[in-house]
Protein backbone atom coordinates (compact mmCIF):
# COMPACT_ATOMS: atom_id res chain seq x y z
CA UNK A 1 0.00 0.00 0.00
CA UNK A 2 1.26 3.46 -0.88
CA UNK A 3 1.70 6.02 1.87
CA UNK A 4 -0.02 8.63 -0.27
CA UNK A 5 -3.13 6.47 -0.63
CA UNK A 6 -3.33 5.96 3.13
CA UNK A 7 -3.12 9.73 3.69
CA UNK A 8 -5.80 10.34 1.10
CA UNK A 9 -8.05 7.78 2.77
CA UNK A 10 -7.53 9.50 6.14
CA UNK A 11 -8.42 12.83 4.56
CA UNK A 12 -11.55 11.38 2.96
CA UNK A 13 -12.68 9.97 6.31
CA UNK A 14 -12.13 13.37 7.96
CA UNK A 15 -14.22 15.07 5.28
CA UNK A 16 -16.96 12.49 5.77
CA UNK A 17 -16.84 13.07 9.53
CA UNK A 18 -17.05 16.85 9.06
CA UNK A 19 -20.03 16.49 6.75
CA UNK A 20 -21.75 14.15 9.19
CA UNK A 21 -21.17 16.54 12.09
CA UNK A 22 -22.65 19.42 10.09
CA UNK A 23 -25.61 17.29 9.17
CA UNK A 24 -26.28 15.94 12.68
CA UNK A 25 -25.54 19.31 14.25
CA UNK A 26 -25.63 18.09 17.86
CA UNK A 27 -22.96 18.19 20.62
CA UNK A 28 -22.60 14.38 20.54
CA UNK A 29 -20.88 14.62 17.14
CA UNK A 30 -18.37 17.49 17.18
CA UNK A 31 -16.42 18.48 14.08
CA UNK A 32 -13.04 16.81 13.58
CA UNK A 33 -11.38 20.23 13.68
CA UNK A 34 -12.76 20.87 17.18
CA UNK A 35 -11.70 17.40 18.28
CA UNK A 36 -8.17 17.85 16.97
CA UNK A 37 -7.87 21.14 18.83
CA UNK A 38 -9.11 19.58 22.06
CA UNK A 39 -6.89 16.56 21.46
CA UNK A 40 -3.77 18.72 21.26
CA UNK A 41 -4.81 20.81 24.26
CA UNK A 42 -5.71 17.77 26.40
CA UNK A 43 -2.47 16.09 25.39
CA UNK A 44 -0.15 18.92 26.39
CA UNK A 45 -2.18 20.91 28.93
CA UNK A 46 -4.63 18.33 30.23
CA UNK A 47 -3.90 14.80 31.40
CA UNK A 48 -4.57 12.88 28.16
CA UNK A 49 -0.87 12.10 27.80
CA UNK A 50 -0.85 10.42 31.20
CA UNK A 51 -3.83 8.23 30.29
CA UNK A 52 -2.30 7.43 26.94
CA UNK A 53 0.97 6.41 28.61
CA UNK A 54 -0.92 4.17 31.07
CA UNK A 55 -2.74 2.36 28.25
CA UNK A 56 0.37 2.15 26.09
CA UNK A 57 2.36 0.62 28.92
CA UNK A 58 -0.36 -1.99 29.55
CA UNK A 59 -0.44 -3.12 25.91
CA UNK A 60 3.32 -3.04 25.53
CA UNK A 61 3.92 -5.01 28.73
CA UNK A 62 1.41 -7.67 27.70
CA UNK A 63 2.93 -7.88 24.22
CA UNK A 64 6.40 -8.43 25.64
CA UNK A 65 5.15 -10.87 28.25
CA UNK A 66 3.17 -12.92 25.76
CA UNK A 67 6.04 -13.11 23.26
CA UNK A 68 8.42 -14.11 26.04
CA UNK A 69 6.17 -16.96 27.20
CA UNK A 70 4.24 -18.05 24.11
CA UNK A 71 7.11 -18.19 21.61
CA UNK A 72 9.24 -20.70 23.55
CA UNK A 73 6.14 -22.72 24.43
CA UNK A 74 5.10 -22.76 20.77
CA UNK A 75 8.56 -23.87 19.71
CA UNK A 76 8.56 -26.72 22.22
CA UNK A 77 5.07 -27.89 21.20
CA UNK A 78 5.96 -27.60 17.53
CA UNK A 79 9.00 -29.78 18.01
CA UNK A 80 7.58 -32.39 20.34
CA UNK A 81 4.69 -34.40 18.97
CA UNK A 82 4.21 -36.04 22.34
CA UNK A 83 3.78 -32.76 24.23
CA UNK A 84 1.62 -31.38 21.47
CA UNK A 85 -0.69 -34.38 21.74
CA UNK A 86 -1.13 -33.64 25.44
CA UNK A 87 -1.61 -29.90 25.15
CA UNK A 88 -3.39 -29.40 21.86
CA UNK A 89 -6.86 -30.42 23.17
CA UNK A 90 -6.43 -27.92 26.01
CA UNK A 91 -5.40 -25.19 23.58
CA UNK A 92 -8.23 -26.22 21.28
CA UNK A 93 -10.71 -25.58 24.11
CA UNK A 94 -9.17 -22.39 25.47
CA UNK A 95 -8.18 -20.66 22.24
CA UNK A 96 -11.69 -19.74 20.97
CA UNK A 97 -13.02 -18.50 24.34
CA UNK A 98 -13.60 -14.75 23.99
CA UNK A 99 -11.16 -13.59 26.64
CA UNK A 100 -13.08 -10.37 27.20
CA UNK A 101 -15.76 -12.24 29.16
CA UNK A 102 -13.07 -13.16 31.65
CA UNK A 103 -12.51 -9.49 32.52
CA UNK A 104 -14.75 -9.51 35.63
CA UNK A 105 -13.17 -12.72 36.90
CA UNK A 106 -9.61 -11.50 36.40
CA UNK A 107 -10.53 -8.24 38.12
CA UNK A 108 -12.00 -10.14 41.07
CA UNK A 109 -8.82 -12.13 41.48
CA UNK A 110 -6.19 -9.52 40.71
CA UNK A 111 -7.98 -6.41 41.93
CA UNK A 112 -7.02 -2.92 40.86
CA UNK A 113 -3.83 -1.71 39.25
CA UNK A 114 -2.10 -2.57 35.99
CA UNK A 115 -1.73 -6.30 36.53
CA UNK A 116 -5.30 -7.45 35.72
CA UNK A 117 -5.33 -5.38 32.50
CA UNK A 118 -1.99 -6.76 31.43
CA UNK A 119 -3.11 -10.31 32.21
CA UNK A 120 -6.27 -9.98 30.11
CA UNK A 121 -4.45 -8.74 27.01
CA UNK A 122 -1.76 -11.30 27.66
CA UNK A 123 -4.34 -14.10 27.46
CA UNK A 124 -5.46 -12.93 24.02
CA UNK A 125 -1.98 -12.52 22.57
CA UNK A 126 -0.56 -15.63 24.24
CA UNK A 127 -2.81 -18.08 22.43
CA UNK A 128 -2.46 -16.35 19.06
CA UNK A 129 1.34 -16.45 19.25
CA UNK A 130 1.43 -19.94 20.72
CA UNK A 131 -0.66 -21.44 17.93
CA UNK A 132 1.12 -19.65 15.08
CA UNK A 133 4.63 -20.36 16.39
CA UNK A 134 3.72 -23.97 17.07
CA UNK A 135 2.44 -24.50 13.54
CA UNK A 136 5.44 -22.72 12.08
CA UNK A 137 7.88 -24.87 14.07
CA UNK A 138 6.02 -28.06 13.22
CA UNK A 139 6.07 -27.11 9.55
CA UNK A 140 9.85 -26.82 9.29
CA UNK A 141 10.99 -29.49 6.83
CA UNK A 142 13.03 -32.20 8.59
CA UNK A 143 15.56 -31.97 5.75
CA UNK A 144 16.32 -28.40 6.78
CA UNK A 145 16.98 -29.43 10.38
CA UNK A 146 19.11 -32.36 9.25
CA UNK A 147 21.26 -30.30 6.92
CA UNK A 148 21.88 -27.66 9.56
CA UNK A 149 22.73 -30.42 12.04
CA UNK A 150 25.15 -31.85 9.51
CA UNK A 151 26.95 -28.50 9.55
CA UNK A 152 27.75 -29.15 13.18
CA UNK A 153 24.77 -27.46 14.82
CA UNK A 154 23.69 -28.85 18.17
CA UNK A 155 20.60 -27.84 20.08
CA UNK A 156 21.77 -24.30 20.86
CA UNK A 157 22.93 -23.50 17.33
CA UNK A 158 19.71 -24.97 15.91
CA UNK A 159 17.76 -22.64 18.15
CA UNK A 160 19.85 -19.64 17.16
CA UNK A 161 20.05 -20.30 13.43
CA UNK A 162 16.79 -22.13 12.69
CA UNK A 163 14.06 -22.00 15.31
CA UNK A 164 14.45 -18.38 16.34
CA UNK A 165 14.44 -16.90 12.82
CA UNK A 166 11.70 -19.33 11.79
CA UNK A 167 9.38 -18.24 14.59
CA UNK A 168 9.94 -14.52 14.11
CA UNK A 169 7.41 -14.12 11.27
CA UNK A 170 4.86 -16.16 13.22
CA UNK A 171 5.29 -13.93 16.28
CA UNK A 172 4.94 -10.76 14.25
CA UNK A 173 1.95 -12.06 12.28
CA UNK A 174 0.25 -13.04 15.52
CA UNK A 175 0.90 -9.61 17.01
CA UNK A 176 -0.29 -7.81 13.91
CA UNK A 177 -3.49 -9.84 13.77
CA UNK A 178 -4.35 -9.50 17.43
CA UNK A 179 -3.15 -6.04 18.42
CA UNK A 180 -6.52 -4.54 17.39
CA UNK A 181 -8.42 -6.98 19.59
CA UNK A 182 -5.95 -6.31 22.38
CA UNK A 183 -6.65 -2.56 22.33
CA UNK A 184 -10.40 -3.20 22.17
CA UNK A 185 -10.27 -5.43 25.21
CA UNK A 186 -8.03 -2.94 26.98
CA UNK A 187 -10.84 -0.40 26.59
CA UNK A 188 -13.27 -2.74 28.34
CA UNK A 189 -10.76 -3.57 31.05
CA UNK A 190 -10.07 0.09 31.72
CA UNK A 191 -13.73 0.79 32.41
CA UNK A 192 -13.37 -1.01 35.73
CA UNK A 193 -11.39 -0.41 38.87
CA UNK A 194 -9.03 2.20 37.55
CA UNK A 195 -8.70 5.95 37.13
CA UNK A 196 -5.91 5.80 34.60
CA UNK A 197 -5.98 4.76 30.98
CA UNK A 198 -7.79 5.80 27.82
CA UNK A 199 -10.77 3.55 28.50
CA UNK A 200 -11.41 5.36 31.76
CA UNK A 201 -10.75 8.75 30.12
CA UNK A 202 -13.26 8.14 27.34
CA UNK A 203 -15.92 6.84 29.68
CA UNK A 204 -15.41 9.54 32.30
CA UNK A 205 -15.54 12.41 29.79
CA UNK A 206 -18.47 10.95 27.90
CA UNK A 207 -20.72 9.79 30.73
CA UNK A 208 -19.80 11.89 33.76
CA UNK A 209 -18.47 15.20 32.49
CA UNK A 210 -20.46 15.11 29.25
CA UNK A 211 -17.43 16.75 27.61
CA UNK A 212 -17.94 15.25 24.16
CA UNK A 213 -14.98 16.84 22.34
CA UNK A 214 -12.70 15.45 25.08
CA UNK A 215 -14.38 12.08 24.78
CA UNK A 216 -13.71 12.12 21.06
CA UNK A 217 -10.10 13.14 21.74
CA UNK A 218 -9.83 10.02 23.90
CA UNK A 219 -11.34 7.88 21.14
CA UNK A 220 -8.82 9.41 18.77
CA UNK A 221 -5.97 8.65 21.15
CA UNK A 222 -7.08 5.04 21.47
CA UNK A 223 -7.37 4.71 17.70
CA UNK A 224 -3.89 6.15 17.30
CA UNK A 225 -2.61 3.69 19.89
CA UNK A 226 -4.03 0.75 17.92
CA UNK A 227 -2.88 2.16 14.59
CA UNK A 228 0.59 2.95 15.93
CA UNK A 229 1.05 -0.54 17.29
CA UNK A 230 -0.22 -2.08 14.08
CA UNK A 231 2.10 0.01 11.94
CA UNK A 232 5.06 -0.71 14.22
CA UNK A 233 4.55 -4.45 13.98
CA UNK A 234 4.02 -4.16 10.23
CA UNK A 235 7.24 -2.17 9.92
CA UNK A 236 9.17 -4.69 12.00
CA UNK A 237 7.81 -7.50 9.85
CA UNK A 238 9.02 -5.79 6.69
CA UNK A 239 12.41 -5.10 8.21
CA UNK A 240 13.06 -8.39 9.97
CA UNK A 241 11.35 -10.77 7.55
CA UNK A 242 12.54 -9.31 4.26
CA UNK A 243 12.49 -12.72 2.65
CA UNK A 244 8.71 -12.85 2.87
CA UNK A 245 8.30 -9.73 0.79
CA UNK A 246 10.62 -10.47 -2.13
CA UNK A 247 9.27 -11.34 -5.54
CA UNK B 1 40.07 -46.12 4.85
CA UNK B 2 37.49 -43.33 4.72
CA UNK B 3 34.40 -45.40 5.43
CA UNK B 4 34.29 -48.75 7.11
CA UNK B 5 31.13 -50.69 7.94
CA UNK B 6 31.70 -53.86 9.96
CA UNK B 7 28.64 -56.10 10.30
CA UNK B 8 26.51 -53.02 10.51
CA UNK B 9 22.89 -53.53 11.48
CA UNK B 10 20.25 -50.86 11.42
CA UNK B 11 16.49 -50.90 11.57
CA UNK B 12 13.72 -48.50 12.42
CA UNK B 13 11.51 -49.43 15.39
CA UNK B 14 8.75 -51.90 14.57
CA UNK B 15 10.14 -52.66 11.12
CA UNK B 16 12.44 -55.29 9.70
CA UNK B 17 16.12 -54.24 9.62
CA UNK B 18 17.27 -52.19 6.65
CA UNK B 19 20.84 -53.45 6.99
CA UNK B 20 21.92 -56.69 8.61
CA UNK B 21 25.56 -57.69 9.10
CA UNK B 22 26.42 -55.37 6.30
CA UNK B 23 30.08 -54.86 5.38
CA UNK B 24 31.36 -52.12 3.12
CA UNK B 25 34.54 -50.12 2.74
CA UNK B 26 35.31 -46.98 0.79
CA UNK B 27 38.83 -45.64 0.45
CA UNK B 28 39.87 -42.01 0.63
CA UNK B 29 39.41 -40.09 -2.60
CA UNK B 30 36.99 -42.57 -4.18
CA UNK B 31 33.74 -41.50 -5.77
CA UNK B 32 30.85 -43.77 -4.92
CA UNK B 33 27.29 -43.85 -6.15
CA UNK B 34 24.72 -45.67 -4.06
CA UNK B 35 21.96 -46.90 -6.33
CA UNK B 36 18.71 -48.62 -5.53
CA UNK B 37 14.93 -48.40 -5.77
CA UNK B 38 13.01 -46.28 -3.25
CA UNK B 39 12.76 -47.90 0.14
CA UNK B 40 16.02 -49.82 -0.25
CA UNK B 41 17.74 -47.88 2.52
CA UNK B 42 20.09 -45.70 0.51
CA UNK B 43 19.11 -42.49 2.26
CA UNK B 44 19.27 -44.31 5.59
CA UNK B 45 22.82 -45.35 4.77
CA UNK B 46 23.73 -41.77 3.96
CA UNK B 47 22.21 -40.53 7.23
CA UNK B 48 24.21 -43.19 9.08
CA UNK B 49 27.39 -41.99 7.35
CA UNK B 50 26.48 -38.40 8.22
CA UNK B 51 26.10 -39.28 11.89
CA UNK B 52 22.43 -38.31 11.92
CA UNK B 53 21.41 -41.90 12.75
CA UNK B 54 23.24 -44.49 14.84
CA UNK B 55 23.67 -48.15 13.93
CA UNK B 56 21.72 -50.58 16.10
CA UNK B 57 24.54 -53.11 15.78
CA UNK B 58 28.01 -53.50 14.36
CA UNK B 59 30.56 -50.79 13.72
CA UNK B 60 30.60 -47.73 11.53
CA UNK B 61 33.94 -45.93 11.25
CA UNK B 62 34.54 -42.76 9.28
CA UNK B 63 38.20 -41.85 8.93
CA UNK B 64 38.94 -44.51 11.53
CA UNK B 65 36.64 -42.99 14.16
CA UNK B 66 33.27 -44.29 15.32
CA UNK B 67 30.51 -41.73 14.78
CA UNK B 68 28.45 -40.40 17.64
CA UNK B 69 27.24 -37.22 15.95
CA UNK B 70 27.81 -35.34 12.68
CA UNK B 71 31.50 -35.06 12.02
CA UNK B 72 32.96 -31.60 11.31
CA UNK B 73 34.77 -32.79 8.20
CA UNK B 74 31.77 -34.43 6.55
CA UNK B 75 29.58 -32.36 4.25
CA UNK B 76 25.97 -33.33 3.54
CA UNK B 77 23.85 -32.04 0.67
CA UNK B 78 20.19 -33.03 0.42
CA UNK B 79 17.77 -32.93 -2.45
CA UNK B 80 15.80 -29.90 -1.31
CA UNK B 81 14.93 -27.70 1.64
CA UNK B 82 18.56 -27.57 2.75
CA UNK B 83 18.76 -23.79 2.63
CA UNK B 84 17.34 -21.41 5.21
CA UNK B 85 14.50 -19.60 3.41
CA UNK B 86 15.03 -16.43 5.47
CA UNK B 87 18.73 -16.11 4.70
CA UNK B 88 20.36 -14.80 1.53
CA UNK B 89 22.66 -16.87 -0.66
CA UNK B 90 25.67 -15.37 1.10
CA UNK B 91 24.22 -15.94 4.58
CA UNK B 92 23.31 -19.50 3.67
CA UNK B 93 26.81 -20.14 2.36
CA UNK B 94 28.22 -18.72 5.60
CA UNK B 95 25.97 -20.80 7.83
CA UNK B 96 28.45 -23.63 8.43
CA UNK B 97 31.20 -21.19 9.33
CA UNK B 98 28.86 -19.27 11.61
CA UNK B 99 27.81 -22.46 13.38
CA UNK B 100 31.49 -23.20 13.93
CA UNK B 101 32.11 -19.69 15.16
CA UNK B 102 29.15 -20.11 17.50
CA UNK B 103 30.77 -23.04 19.28
CA UNK B 104 34.42 -22.23 18.73
CA UNK B 105 36.92 -24.97 17.81
CA UNK B 106 35.70 -27.54 20.33
CA UNK B 107 36.41 -30.68 18.31
CA UNK B 108 32.76 -31.73 18.60
CA UNK B 109 30.85 -29.20 16.53
CA UNK B 110 33.89 -27.76 14.80
CA UNK B 111 37.36 -29.19 14.18
CA UNK B 112 39.95 -28.37 16.81
CA UNK B 113 42.51 -27.62 14.14
CA UNK B 114 42.30 -24.61 11.89
CA UNK B 115 40.66 -21.27 12.48
CA UNK B 116 36.88 -21.24 12.25
CA UNK B 117 35.67 -17.81 11.36
CA UNK B 118 38.67 -16.61 9.35
CA UNK B 119 37.54 -18.24 6.12
CA UNK B 120 35.50 -16.32 3.67
CA UNK B 121 32.82 -17.82 1.49
CA UNK B 122 33.38 -15.27 -1.25
CA UNK B 123 35.90 -17.35 -3.23
CA UNK B 124 33.42 -20.23 -3.13
CA UNK B 125 30.55 -18.04 -4.29
CA UNK B 126 32.74 -16.89 -7.16
CA UNK B 127 33.90 -20.41 -7.97
CA UNK B 128 30.28 -21.57 -8.15
CA UNK B 129 29.14 -18.54 -10.13
CA UNK B 130 26.96 -17.17 -7.32
CA UNK B 131 28.67 -13.87 -6.59
CA UNK B 132 26.04 -11.87 -8.48
CA UNK B 133 23.26 -13.61 -6.52
CA UNK B 134 24.82 -13.20 -3.08
CA UNK B 135 22.02 -10.99 -1.76
CA UNK B 136 19.11 -12.98 -3.19
CA UNK B 137 16.91 -15.24 -1.11
CA UNK B 138 16.50 -18.94 -1.99
CA UNK B 139 12.97 -18.31 -3.29
CA UNK B 140 14.39 -15.89 -5.84
CA UNK B 141 16.88 -18.24 -7.49
CA UNK B 142 16.62 -21.42 -9.55
CA UNK B 143 16.88 -24.96 -8.24
CA UNK B 144 20.34 -25.35 -9.75
CA UNK B 145 21.51 -22.13 -8.10
CA UNK B 146 20.10 -23.34 -4.79
CA UNK B 147 22.12 -26.54 -5.02
CA UNK B 148 25.21 -24.51 -5.94
CA UNK B 149 24.64 -22.51 -2.77
CA UNK B 150 24.39 -25.73 -0.76
CA UNK B 151 27.65 -26.92 -2.34
CA UNK B 152 29.37 -23.60 -1.55
CA UNK B 153 28.19 -23.81 2.04
CA UNK B 154 29.54 -27.33 2.40
CA UNK B 155 32.87 -26.79 0.66
CA UNK B 156 33.55 -23.63 2.68
CA UNK B 157 33.95 -25.99 5.64
CA UNK B 158 36.79 -27.81 3.86
CA UNK B 159 35.34 -31.29 4.17
CA UNK B 160 37.14 -34.49 3.24
CA UNK B 161 33.94 -36.50 2.77
CA UNK B 162 31.01 -35.25 0.74
CA UNK B 163 27.64 -36.98 1.08
CA UNK B 164 24.86 -36.16 -1.35
CA UNK B 165 21.27 -37.39 -1.29
CA UNK B 166 19.69 -37.18 -4.75
CA UNK B 167 21.07 -33.66 -5.04
CA UNK B 168 20.17 -33.13 -8.68
CA UNK B 169 16.94 -35.05 -9.10
CA UNK B 170 14.65 -32.02 -9.18
CA UNK B 171 16.75 -30.17 -11.76
CA UNK B 172 16.32 -30.04 -15.51
CA UNK B 173 18.59 -32.25 -17.61
CA UNK B 174 21.11 -29.62 -18.66
CA UNK B 175 21.51 -28.07 -15.21
CA UNK B 176 21.80 -31.57 -13.78
CA UNK B 177 24.61 -32.60 -16.06
CA UNK B 178 26.38 -29.26 -15.44
CA UNK B 179 26.26 -29.78 -11.72
CA UNK B 180 27.30 -33.42 -12.01
CA UNK B 181 30.49 -32.43 -13.86
CA UNK B 182 31.10 -29.54 -11.48
CA UNK B 183 30.77 -31.84 -8.48
CA UNK B 184 33.22 -34.37 -9.92
CA UNK B 185 35.61 -31.56 -10.80
CA UNK B 186 35.46 -30.13 -7.29
CA UNK B 187 35.90 -33.54 -5.70
CA UNK B 188 39.06 -34.13 -7.73
CA UNK B 189 40.30 -30.61 -7.01
CA UNK B 190 39.69 -30.79 -3.26
CA UNK B 191 40.63 -34.47 -2.96
CA UNK B 192 37.19 -35.35 -1.57
CA UNK B 193 35.67 -38.73 -1.01
CA UNK B 194 32.23 -38.61 -2.59
CA UNK B 195 29.20 -40.71 -1.76
CA UNK B 196 26.16 -39.80 -3.81
CA UNK B 197 22.79 -41.47 -3.41
CA UNK B 198 20.60 -41.76 -6.47
CA UNK B 199 17.72 -43.75 -7.86
CA UNK B 200 18.74 -42.99 -11.45
CA UNK B 201 20.89 -45.57 -13.21
CA UNK B 202 22.40 -42.98 -15.54
CA UNK B 203 23.40 -40.72 -12.68
CA UNK B 204 25.08 -43.61 -10.85
CA UNK B 205 27.00 -44.49 -14.00
CA UNK B 206 28.05 -40.87 -14.54
CA UNK B 207 29.09 -40.09 -10.98
CA UNK B 208 30.33 -43.30 -9.36
CA UNK B 209 33.67 -44.82 -10.18
CA UNK B 210 32.32 -47.47 -7.87
CA UNK B 211 28.65 -48.21 -7.53
CA UNK B 212 27.05 -49.79 -4.48
CA UNK B 213 23.80 -51.43 -5.44
CA UNK B 214 21.16 -51.84 -2.74
CA UNK B 215 17.98 -53.86 -3.02
CA UNK B 216 14.93 -54.78 -0.98
CA UNK B 217 15.81 -54.68 2.73
CA UNK B 218 17.36 -56.30 4.62
CA UNK B 219 20.60 -55.62 2.76
CA UNK B 220 23.13 -58.18 3.88
CA UNK B 221 25.78 -58.06 1.20
CA UNK B 222 27.37 -55.13 -0.57
CA UNK B 223 26.94 -55.51 -4.33
CA UNK B 224 29.68 -53.41 -5.92
CA UNK B 225 30.08 -52.59 -9.59
CA UNK B 226 33.30 -51.04 -10.85
CA UNK B 227 32.87 -48.19 -13.25
CA UNK B 228 36.41 -46.84 -13.70
CA UNK B 229 35.56 -44.52 -16.56
CA UNK B 230 33.30 -42.25 -14.48
CA UNK B 231 34.56 -38.68 -14.32
CA UNK B 232 36.55 -38.81 -17.53
CA UNK B 233 35.44 -36.26 -20.14
CA UNK B 234 33.83 -38.53 -22.75
CA UNK B 235 32.60 -41.20 -20.41
CA UNK B 236 28.93 -40.65 -21.23
CA UNK B 237 29.54 -41.40 -24.88
CA UNK B 238 31.68 -44.49 -24.27
CA UNK B 239 30.71 -48.11 -24.72
CA UNK B 240 31.73 -48.80 -21.14
CA UNK B 241 29.10 -46.34 -19.92
CA UNK B 242 26.38 -47.98 -22.00
CA UNK B 243 27.46 -51.39 -20.78
CA UNK B 244 27.44 -50.27 -17.14
CA UNK B 245 23.94 -48.83 -17.50
CA UNK B 246 22.75 -52.01 -19.13
CA UNK B 247 24.34 -54.13 -16.42
CA UNK B 248 22.82 -52.00 -13.65
CA UNK B 249 19.38 -52.11 -15.23
CA UNK B 250 19.46 -55.88 -15.49
CA UNK B 251 20.62 -56.27 -11.90
CA UNK B 252 17.91 -53.92 -10.63
CA UNK B 253 15.22 -55.71 -12.62
CA UNK B 254 16.43 -59.08 -11.37
CA UNK B 255 16.31 -57.95 -7.74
Amino acid sequence: MKRRDVLLAALALAVFWEAASLLVNRPILPSPLTVIQVFVKELFVGDLMEHFAASFWRVLASMLLSVALAAPAGLVLGQSQRLNRIFSPIIYLLYPIPKVVLVPIVLLFLGIGDLPKIVIIFMILFFQILVLVRDQAAGLPPQLIQSVRSLGAGRRALFRFVYLPASLPAILTALRQSVGTAVAVLYIAELFATQRGLGYYIYFNGSTLLDYPAMYAGVMAMSLLGLGLYFSVDWMERRLCKWQFVE
Amino acid sequence: MMIQLDSLTFGYPQAPPVFQDFNWRAARGETWAILGPSGCGKTTLLYLLAGLRSPTGGRLLVDGQPLTRPRPHTGLILQEYGLLPWATVRENAELGLRVRGFYGPDGTHAPRDGSTAAHSVLPWLERLGLDALADKFPSQISGGQRQRTAIARTLALQPDLLLMDEPFSSLDAITRSDLQSLTLELCAEQDLTLVIVTHAIEEAAVMGRKILLLGEPPNTQAVIIDNPGAGSPDHQHSEAYTATCHDLRQRMEAA
